[in-house]
């Protein structure tokens, strides 16, 4: 059964009806080919007027949407021989970030990434994608790795921002952050960073201060969620979708800002409606951006990479 | 000074008066009601409990330089209200406000002058200007400094003080982050160091980029320092915070910084530290 966000109601009640007549047509010799024919085109077309005009908020929501495509999906679709490599070497393992080893079309790639798990249990193992500082340590662990050995590095992003907790703030959250960035921003060999979900704050920075960075069309990606923008500047979390207009957070906005270089189309209606459309259009981006920056030599990428985000903005 | 008084000292039509809140200090540490003046020559901190009270640039320079000698450097320009953002006041308006109430450009000032005859540049990030936060001119004046130490090769100080990243200018605060910490490698490349000096409250955004880079970290006594909010923690975890909990001394104990230093102690553990960090002039 699938899900279905508030704005999609009219494609939920025409498909909902579609489901129906296929029933009954199931249990009688009518034919309603015709009929659902008809219907389906009709259902394609508001689906498709949707998400031509959606808000900022309701992108949030198919960024959030808990049928979306995460880094596990992305991994068993289109990187092959995936060796999950884990730990930060100094306290544990967090299941929020991981990462390892694979080939993408053949080619060698240090594939680091959120995973917000698909239910409760995964939900929990993967504490929703929110990263901790041994995350962040293992992911600049992987990187470091990659860098030695001239593989290069991509970065699936989708957190809604790293782990505010006890623990996380003790064994320096902050600072294994900040350090991450620095990483990114250090190494020699190409960078790809991908936000497919939600880009959230200082916890996506992190692993996307890479020389390409890809957005999914209805991925996020802002400086604090519009909820708590909301409730900080309005004082109530009411105001979410006024936040997340002003904030402006979707692909298109981040380009036309220059904060992102290119946009990967999804399916029609979201990346949960088709997993594996998605992924081969992320999977040729991200092919087509390792091939051009392999002309350059590690001197040059680490030039343009930080030469890139010190015009950022200014 | 507070930033009623401020506010009042900067409109010239209104007469300075001398009122109980012009003369008397209330501690935030012990409450304690202090005479002002006496407060502001401790360095604005408390003579009785030791509280360290919030302090912005001016006061920061002149605890600092030598006899109270240096050159600001000229504030960056650089766009304003990039995304036109609006929430229940028009952001351009709230930067007007903090202008009038500060008498500054915006939330970081930078200076060069000498500590004991050592040549430094100094970024004070002001939290009485929008909370200290980091957006374009913040990160903008960090980049500044950090090529003006390059320039005189010597040594890059700053005083860190925000909630984080200022949030009416979105994405464009966030890549402040890389920004500054490409900024950051430029000094390492020069072969210069970057102490930070961690006051309260430095949180956020900002201690998620350069508040945590430092070659050295320094921190004031009492001085909140953390990533998350601690409603936002008490709010996630639903529990109580242990006592102490994001204070210089809590980070100390975790091994996130190298020492806690009293204000009153500050210029000659710089001065140290500058001594020992800064490049040797090869004997001629």
């Amino acid at each position: 059964m699938m899900v279905y966000l508030e704005f999609e109601k009219p494609v939920a009640a025409l498909e909902a009806r579609i489901i129906e007549l296929q029933d009954a047509a199931r249990e009688s010799d009518v034919d309603v080919s015709a009929e659902i024919g008809k219907l389906r085109a009709k259902a394609d077309k508001q689906l498709k007027d949707t998400y031509a005009n959606l808000t900022a908020w309701q992108k949030t929501q198919v960024a959030r949407h808990p049928e979306r495509p995460h880094f596990k999906h992305f991994i068993a679709s289109i990187f092959e021989d995936f060796m999950p490599l884990a730990g930060d070497r100094a306290f544990g393992d967090d299941q929020a970030i991981i990462g390892g080893l694979a080939r993408l079309n053949g080619r060698r790639v240090m594939v680091i990434g959120h995973e917000k798990g698909d239910d409760t249990q995964s939900r929990l193992r993967h504490n929703f994608g929110m990263g901790k500082p041994e995350g962040y340590r293992k992911a600049i662990r992987l990187m470091e790795l990659a860098d030695r050995f001239g593989i290069p590095v991509v970065s699936l992003v989708d957190t809604s921002g790293a782990f505010p907790g006890i623990q996380a703030e003790e064994r320096g959250q902050a600072e294994a952050i900040a350090r991450s960035t620095e990483k990114c921003l250090a190494l020699g060999v190409p960078m790809i960073a991908c936000i497919v979900g939600e880009g959230g704050s200082g916890g996506a920075v992190a692993l996307a201060a890479a020389d390409r960075v890809l957005m999914f069309e209805y991925a996020v990606y802002s400086v604090i969620s519009p909820e708590g923008c909301a409730s900080i500047l309005w004082r109530t979390g009411d105001k979410a979708a006024d936040a997340a207009q002003a904030m402006k957070m979707t692909a298109d906005d981040l380009k036309a800002l220059r904060i992102i270089d290119r946009i990967v189309k999804e399916p029609m209606g979201g990346a949960h409606r088709d997993h594996a459309l998605a992924a081969a259009s992320l999977a040729k981006a991200i092919d087509e951006e390792i091939a051009a920056l392999s002309a350059f030599s590690s001197k040059e990428l680490l030039q343009q990479r930080r030469a890139k985000f010190l015009a950022m903005g200014a | 000074m507070n930033w009623v008084t401020r506010v009042r000292n900067a409109i010239p039509f209104i007469a300075k008066r001398e009122t109980a809140e012009t003369l008397w200090h209330k501690c935030k540490g012990c409450q304690a009601m202090i005479f002002l003046k006496e407060f502001e020559e401790n360095q604005s901190v408390c003579p009785k409990c030791d509280h360290h009270g919030r302090i912005g640039p001016a006061e920061r320079f002149a605890a600092l330089f030598d006899d109270d000698s240096y050159d600001v450097l000229k504030p960056p320009v650089v766009g304003e209200d990039p995304l036109k953002f609006k929430d229940t006041k028009r952001y351009i308006d709230r930067i007007k406000a903090a202008r009038l109430a500060t008498g500054e450009q915006d939330a970081m000032m930078s200076a060069r002058g000498e500590i004991n005859g050592q040549p430094v540049v100094v970024s004070v990030q002001d939290f009485a200007f929008m909370g200290g936060s980091m957006g374009m001119a913040v990160g903008e004046a960090f980049i500044d400094a950090v090529k003006a130490a390059i320039r005189a090769k010597c040594p890059y100080i700053i005083f860190t003080a925000a909630g984080g990243a200022r949030m009416q200018e979105g994405i464009l605060s966030l890549m402040q982050m890389p920004r500054s910490t490409v900024a950051i490698q430029m000094l390492h490349d020069a072969g210069l160091p970057y102490i930070v000096v961690l006051t309260d409250p430095t949180t956020g955004g900002v201690t998620a980029s350069y508040a945590m880079l430092g070659d050295v970290q320094i921190a004031e006594p009492g001085a909140l320092i953390g990533f998350a909010g601690q409603r936002v923690i008490e709010q996630t975890i639903r529990e109580k915070l242990p006592e102490g909990f994001q204070r210089a001394e809590y980070l100390l104990e975790h091994g996130m910084i190298d020492m806690v230093t009293h204000r009153h102690e500050l210029r000659g553990v710089l001065s140290q530290l500058v001594g020992y960090l800064a490049p040797e002039k090869k004997a001629a």
